[in-house]
């Protein structure tokens, strides 16, 4: 498996786990009252910490115990790269834009946070998805 | 997911590396500049180099572009 692959499983699983984590730790608070008033800002800046350093600690681990020179990158890791950011990428604007609209409509920061992170999620793991299927299925540039 | 585009590009690499003392993958993939997975991805259709890329390759076995990758006409 190339390494560019192991990193994209790494950036879905890790996303996946930070943002379960998260849903896990906020809903556990939640007295059943309204949700917008459940506390959150702790848990998610504490998950997205945790999966920040996840992410790091995993891809040091896959360099330094991949065959040697494992670590190169060609033109089809960078053209993969490219295709799944700009799948990702859609997720971030979708994100933002509904963020957006929740602020000029009034909404909680409750709800306008959770937005945007769902965002990010959504953008790390459908774009980690889009790579892992252009490294598994093949991937034609043009 | 959406299967990708299958290529219609196919190439005669591995009888070419046979040819050429049985070279490696992982010796084309250095003598070309790319990782290992990436020549198996062309090898098998998987990936379509670029056109300089391509040259790379059929320098390396010193023959034609167009004995290394074939493009079929369609069926009518």
């Amino acid at each position: 498996m190339a390494i560019e692959e192991k990193r994209a499983w790494i950036m879905a699983v890790v996303a996946v786990a930070g943002y379960a984590s998260y849903l896990l730790l906020v809903l556990g608070r939640w007295d059943g009252g309204a949700l917008a008033e459940a506390r959150y800002a702790d848990a998610l800046l504490w998950t997205v910490g945790a999966a920040v350093v996840a992410a790091i600690a995993l891809n040091i681990l896959v360099a330094v115990t991949g065959e040697p020179g494992s670590t190169l990158r060609d033109q089809r890791d960078r053209e993969i790269e490219r295709f799944g950011d700009h799948v990702g990428n859609a997720f971030v604007v979708i994100g933002a834009l509904a963020a957006l609209l929740m602020a000029l409509g009034g909404l909680a920061h409750f709800w306008i946070a959770n937005v945007i992170y769902l965002g990010f999620v959504l953008s790390a793991v459908l774009g980690s998805a889009a790579r892992i299927a252009a490294y598994r299925e093949g991937f034609q540039p043009w | 997911m959406v299967k990708p585009k299958p290529t219609r590009v196919t190439n005669q690499i591995r009888t070419l590396r046979f040819a050429e003392d049985e070279m490696t993958q992982a010796r084309l993939a250095e003598l070309i500049g790319v990782t290992r997975q990436t020549v198996i991805a062309i090898e098998q259709g998987r990936y379509s180099p670029s056109l300089e890329m391509a040259f790379q390759i059929a320098r390396v076995f010193r023959v034609g572009l167009e004995d290394v990758f074939q493009y079929p006409e369609e069926a009518p």
